[in-house]
């Protein structure tokens, strides 16, 4: 009895455990809790480098009667739907191929991960020449091919260099999806496969009816997470078009960064911030939503 | 449970190599461009076949950009130091999350995963004025600081995994027998924990070593404390880019992280991918 009650106090002890993860939760409070404060008040002022003043809503005001603005928030949106979309998409068929019992799949699982180790920066440079119009590969392909009838650019026309930066954000997204649904479809219990196959189920209805229900929940995740992480992709555009040609690839996290950074005003780059804040926190609260409801069905059958 | 068919079989070969190529594509680009003479690449339209590749590339790049060796081995300081302190930081905290049962801790666990949402690129402007009241910008600091903040919930989650796999029996059974907590760390968990901590530890300097670009743009403005992801636009010149030499710069920088990582992948995957296919 005397040990049990020992035992329960060593094995929670409030204090010490607190002591333990302070350091971490006190540095992360510095470094990103206190400026996200910061980007709250300062989008209430009109700061700049000169010095800043309180100014109430008017930096919002601004920024939602501009139509600029607006078209740079669809922009995002479409440039984030369809980035994710192709990653969830790619993801899938790279976990089916690495999940089959091929010879060479230790390989191939390794091989899948050179875009997500590499520095994005890099990654984007490498790009950069692939889609050189002059003496890129692509260009290249085309013209032989009679797609093309020249040298073509593809970061130098409007859609052209939308579509190439989000074909490079897909590029590095891809391996992260692909791991996590290899890694979804690997947990699922062989029995159930097993049981499908002697009731005669073919390849793809076990991947529907089986394979596709059970990993839902990682799919879900891996949707939030890209999400996120292609809502404020800011390596890749910054590195090659900068947001052009003409603002055809100036996504929110781009404008912000131009605005606070470029121009030093930090006011209405914060209020900017702000709102990109805003709305990663609505995707994260409909993603708990979904899960919950989602863990819901799983859990009643 | 059914074999799979020839023609699937090649379908399935078909698909892995059209998949291959969309993955390995700039990389391939990157190292054939880096072989081949800047006259050579600067012919239109592309050229499929080049008869003179050489290494040529990789002797000349030093010589164009004088200071690409600094920029490598300033890539490689920062990372490792943003390492070091997040360890400091996230093993105590990571044992405590596994081990020890207390108000808050789910709670603060999705907390940090939403510091990893929130990206750099949203708190720069106060991140900025932070540096520059404590005068750090163009430091080496000016790119650590924020650096190691943007390391630790990830490594967090993933060491809390290792030391989830430790036995608790292991550290009562000690305890009962009189062992002190420290002797219980030290020489209980340490050793146990040793390959977590390793992978951890390589998990978070590759991701230092990747995400020095934002903050080196933005903090710094000297040459000389220039990770090479930066550095690299100096082969960016008046007239043209000297692409080759810019391909093999690249390679060079970010050869010692791939082998690194090839060779430990599979325990950083596992560790990544364990807690998420749980939940």
């Amino acid at each position: 009895m005397n040990n049990k009650s020992k035992l329960a106090s060593f094995n929670s002890p409030t204090f010490l455990a607190y002591v333990l993860i302070a350091p971490a939760v006190i540095y992360l409070l510095c470094i990103v809790g206190w400026p996200l404060f910061e980007t709250f008040r300062l989008s209430f002022t009109n700061a700049s480098i000169a010095g800043e003043e309180y100014v109430g809503f008017q930096n919002y005001e601004k920024l939602l009667s501009s139509s600029k603005f607006s078209k740079i928030a669809v922009r995002t949106f479409v440039w984030t739907f369809f980035s994710v979309l192709l990653k969830l998409i790619l993801g899938m068929i790279g976990a089916v191929l690495l999940n089959a019992s091929l010879r060479g799949r230790t390989f191939f699982r390794i091989l899948v991960l050179p875009p997500w180790v590499v520095p994005i920066a890099i990654g984007a440079l490498g790009w950069m020449w692939v889609y050189n119009g002059h003496f890129g590969i692509l260009s290249g392909i085309g013209i032989r091919l009679g797609i093309l009838d020249g040298p073509f650019s593809f970061l130098a026309y409007k859609k052209s260099a939308f579509i190439a930066t989000m074909v490079t954000d897909v590029w590095v997204g891809t391996p992260f999806v692909t791991l996590f649904f290899l890694a979804g479809m690997q947990a699922v219990s062989k029995d159930l496969y097993e049981a499908a196959y002697c009731d005669g189920a073919g390849r793809f209805r076990r991947f529907y009816h089986i394979t596709l229900p059970q990993i839902t929940p990682v799919i879900i995740s891996m949707s939030l997470i890209s999400a996120v992480s292609t809502f404020v992709s800011f390596d890749i555009i910054f590195i090659m078009t900068e947001g052009g040609p003409r603002g055809a690839t100036t996504t929110l996290i781009i404008d912000t960064y131009k605005m606070a950074l470029g121009n030093y005003k930090f006011g209405r780059g914060s209020a900017r911030a702000v709102m990109i804040v805003l709305m990663i926190t609505t995707f994260a609260i409909l993603y708990f939503y979904l899960l919950s409801r989602i863990n819901k069905k799983v859990s009643h059958g | 449970m059914d074999k799979y068919s020839l023609p699937l079989k090649i379908f399935m070969y078909i698909s892995i190599f059209v998949f291959f190529i969309f993955i390995l594509l700039p990389f391939i680009e990157m190292f054939y461009a880096s072989l081949r003479p800047l006259k050579h690449l600067f012919r239109s339209p592309y050229q499929f076949y080049s008869d003179d590749l050489s290494f040529w590339a990789y002797r000349e790049m030093w010589n164009t950009v004088p200071l690409l060796g600094r920029y490598i081995f300033n890539s490689f300081f920062m990372a490792v130091t943003v390492t070091f302190f997040t360890l400091l930081f996230v093993v105590p905290a990571a044992y405590s999350y596994a081990r020890f049962n207390f108000p808050f801790k789910q709670g603060s666990l999705w907390v940090l995963l939403a510091v990893n949402m929130f990206s750099g690129a949203v708190l720069l402007i106060p991140l900025f004025k932070l540096l520059r009241t404590f005068d750090l910008l163009n430091t080496y600091f000016a790119m650590i600081v924020p650096g190691i903040a943007f390391c630790i919930p990830t490594s967090i989650w993933l060491l809390k995994a290792y030391f989830e796999k430790i036995p608790v029996e292991l550290e009562e059974a000690a305890y009962v027998d009189g062992a002190s907590r420290i002797d219980i760390l030290t020489k209980i968990i340490a050793p146990l924990s040793t390959p977590g901590i390793v992978v951890t530890a390589i998990y978070a300097f590759i991701q230092a070593y990747a995400q020095q670009f934002l903050f080196a743009i933005t903090f710094n403005s000297i040459r000389e404390y220039m990770p090479i992801v930066s550095g690299l636009t100096e082969f960016i010149g008046y007239q043209s880019v000297k692409w080759n030499e810019m391909m093999a710069a690249s390679i060079v920088g970010v050869f010692p992280v791939l082998i690194v990582f090839v060779f430990l992948q599979k325990y950083i995957v596992e560790g990544l991918t364990a807690g998420a296919v749980k939940n």
